[in-house]
C-alpha cells in the first residue's frame, strides 16, 4: 500500500439525536482504502457496520437528527460537510452502494433496465446510448440475456438475478468505489459464491475498491486483503486478513470466527460469541 | 433413543396445476416436488439440503399439510396421513410441528407473546385452564433461553434471534415429536445462528424430539444432522451419513454445493 489510498477516512463517527437524546452509533472508525483493495467489515446486526459505509456519502438523515464527526477524503477531497448538492454528485458516480436486500433495493413498478438508465443518465450525461450502456454493464455482470432481462420487472428475476443487476446499476456509472452491504446475505450459498467470483473478477478487471461489509468470516477470508472488525459502535481489531484470522487478539474476534461451522469439523456444539467473550473473562482473572 | 421409525415418507409428489392451462389444453403441471422417500428416525435429526426451488420447502410443507399431497404416502406410525382431511388430521398436528424461515413474519405482531403461545394450547389441550397455561408458557420461554416476565411483550421488542427462540416455544408448546425446521437460521447473523443451532440440539438431548432441518447451507445441516438429503429439481439426488456425503459425494450436485462453503 504504499500508493496514495482512494479513501482516507480518520475518526468518523455518527450519532444519532431523537427526543433530546443522542445515541452514538460508531465512533472512531479509521481506515484507508487503496485502489483495487477489497476491505471487509465485519460485526453483528447492530455493530455500526452498515452506518459507518453510509456515513461516507451521508446516505443518513439531514443534521441535527444524524451528526456524522471526523473525516472522509475521497482523492484528497473532504467529503464530510458536502452540501447535499455536492454529494449527489459522489454518490453513484464515485461510491455506489449495493444493498443486502435486492428485492426491495429497486423499485417494482419499472424495468430493471429503466432504472439502471436513470443512473446512467444522472451521473454520466455525456453517454448518448444508454440502452446500450445497460446493456453492455447487464452484461458484464454475467447475465446472459441482457436485452431481456432490461425489459423485465424486478418480480421477473431470481434474488441472484436482482442482485447482479444491482451491481450492474452500480458498475454503470463507472464507480471507483463499490460499497457492498451484506451482498448476500439474503441468497443461498450456491448464488452466493457465484457473486462474490463476480466481485472478485470485477475488482481485477476495472481495479474497483470494494468495501464489502458482512457478519460471515467465511466470506472475509475468500475475498477481503484488510478486515476491521466492529462492535458496539467502535473498530476492535483492524489489520490484513491473514494476521487477524490467523492470530485474532479480540475476544470478540475469535468468537465471530469460531461461531461458523465447517464442513468436516464435527463438534457437539457450536461456540458462540458468549463462549468467548466468558472465556477471555477467567482468563483475565 | 431408540431408532424406531416416527416417520416415513414414500413417494410424495407434490404437483402444482401452471397458472395459464386452458381449458381444453392440459399444461404439464409444476412438480415442484416430484417422488421424494425417505425415513426419520425417532429422536433425530434429517437434514434436508437444496438450493431455492429444490423442493425442499414445499417436502416439509407437505408433511404437516401446508401443502398439498399429489401422490404418495406419508405414514405416521403406520397410519398414512397424506390423504386425510384436515379434521381428520387435527390429532395428528400436534406431533409435528413447524419453525418457519423468517422470524419477523411467522409471528402476529399483534398479539404478545403469551398469546401466541396460548394458542396451540387452546387447540390441543383444551383442558388447560388460563393460569395452567400461562405456567406452561413461562416453562417454554425458560427452555428456549427467554424470561418469563417477556411474556406480555409482543414480537417487535425482540431481537430476530429471540424472535425465532419464540417460533420454538410455540412449536414445543404442543410436545410434538417431530419439528419440521423450514431454514430457521438462514435469516440470522453467524453468531446468532451458532446459539439457535445449539439450543436445537440441546432440546433435542432433552426432549427426544426429532427434526427435519431443511436448509441451503451444507454446513450447519452437516453440524446439525445424523442423516442428509440432497435435493434438486423436486428429486432426492443423493442422501446418506453426513460423513458419506462430505467424504464421497456421489452427485455433481452435491460437489457444487460442498464447494458453495466458505472455506478457511
Amino acid at each position: 500500500m504504499a500508493e496514495q489510498p482512494l479513501l482516507r477516512v480518520r475518526n468518523l463517527g455518527v450519532s444519532f439525536r431523537s427526543g433530546g437524546v443522542e445515541s452514538m452509533a460508531s465512533c472512531g472508525v479509521t481506515y484507508d482504502l487503496s485502489p483495487g483493495e477489497i476491505l471487509a467489515v465485519v460485526g453483528e446486526s447492530g455493530s455500526g457496520k452498515s452506518v459507518s459505509a453510509l456515513a461516507l456519502t451521508r446516505l443518513l438523515p439531514p443534521e441535527p437528527a444524524c451528526m456524522i464527526t471526523g473525516s472522509v477524503e475521497l482523492q484528497g477531497r473532504e467529503l464530510v460537510g458536502l452540501s447535499e448538492t455536492e454529494l449527489t454528485k459522489v454518490r453513484g458516480k464515485q461510491i455506489a452502494y449495493i444493498f443486502q436486500e435486492p428485492g426491495t433495493s429497486m423499485n417494482p413498478v419499472y424495468t430493471v433496465g429503466f432504472q439502471i438508465a436513470e443512473a446512467v443518465k444522472a451521473h454520466r450525461p455525456e453517454i448518448s446510448n444508454v440502452q446500450s450502456t445497460v446493456e453492455a454493464s447487464l452484461d458484464a455482470v454475467g447475465i446472459r440475456e441482457p436485452a431481456r432481462a432490461a425489459a423485465s420487472y424486478p418480480h421477473e428475476l431470481s434474488g441472484g438475478m436482482l442482485q447482479r443487476a444491482m451491481i450492474a446499476m452500480a458498475l454503470a456509472c463507472d464507480p471507483k468505489v463499490l460499497v457492498a452491504d451484506e451482498p448476500t446475505t439474503a441468497l443461498d450459498v450456491t448464488i452466493q459464491k457465484q457473486i462474490m467470483e463476480l466481485l472478485a473478477r470485477l475488482r481485477k478487471e476495472r481495479g474497483m475498491s470494494i468495501l464489502l461489509i458482512t457478519h460471515n468470516f467465511g466470506i472475509v477470508a475468500n475475498m477481503a486483503d484488510n478486515v476491521f472488525v466492529m462492535n458496539q459502535g467502535r473498530v476492535v481489531e483492524q489489520g490484513s486478513v491473514k494476521a487477524v484470522m490467523g492470530s485474532p487478539q479480540h475476544p470478540y474476534t475469535r468468537g465471530l470466527i469460531g461461531c461458523i461451522p465447517r464442513l468436516g469439523q464435527r463438534r457437539r456444539r457450536l461456540s458462540t460469541l458468549e463462549d468467548a467473550l466468558r472465556e477471555s473473562e477467567t482468563q483475565r482473572k | 433413543m431408540s431408532t424406531s421409525t416416527l416417520l416415513e415418507v414414500q413417494g410424495l409428489k407434490v404437483h402444482y396445476p401452471r397458472p395459464g392451462a386452458g381449458w381444453f389444453s392440459k399444461a404439464d403441471p409444476v412438480r415442484a416436488v416430484d417422488g421424494v422417500s425417505f425415513v426419520v428416525p425417532r429422536g433425530k435429526t434429517v437434514g434436508l439440503v437444496g438450493e431455492s426451488g429444490s423442493g425442499k420447502t414445499t417436502t416439509g410443507r407437505a408433511i404437516v399439510k401446508l401443502a398439498p399431497v399429489s401422490a404418495g404416502k406419508i405414514i405416521w406410525e403406520g397410519v398414512d396421513i397424506g390423504q386425510m382431511d384436515n379434521r381428520a388430521f387435527l390429532p395428528w398436528r400436534k406431533k409435528v410441528q413447524m419453525v418457519f424461515q423468517d422470524p419477523y413474519g411467522s409471528l402476529n405482531p399483534r398479539a404478545d407473546i403469551l398469546g401466541i403461545l396460548s394458542e396451540p394450547l387452546e387447540i390441543h389441550f383444551p383442558q388447560l385452564n388460563r393460569s395452567d397455561r400461562e405456567a406452561r408458557c413461562a416453562e417454554l420461554l425458560k427452555k428456549v433461553g427467554l424470561k418469563p416476565e417477556q411474556m406480555r411483550r409482543h414480537p417487535h421488542e425482540f431481537s430476530g434471534g429471540q424472535r425465532q427462540r419464540i417460533g420454538i416455544a410455540r412449536a414445543l408448546a404442543v410436545q410434538p415429536e417431530l419439528i419440521v425446521c423450514d431454514e430457521p437460521v438462514s435469516a440470522l447473523d453467524v453468531s446468532v445462528q451458532a446459539s439457535v443451532v445449539n439450543l436445537l440440539q440441546d432440546l433435542q438431548d432433552e426432549l427426544g424430539v426429532a427434526y427435519l432441518f431443511i436448509a441451503h447451507d451444507l454446513a450447519v445441516v452437516e453440524h446439525i444432522s445424523h442423516h442428509v438429503l440432497v435435493m434438486e429439481k423436486g428429486l432426492v439426488v443423493e442422501q446418506g451419513t453426513p460423513e458419506q456425503i462430505l467424504g464421497s459425494p456421489q452427485h455433481p450436485y452435491t460437489r457444487t454445493l460442498l464447494d458453495a462453503v466458505p472455506k478457511f
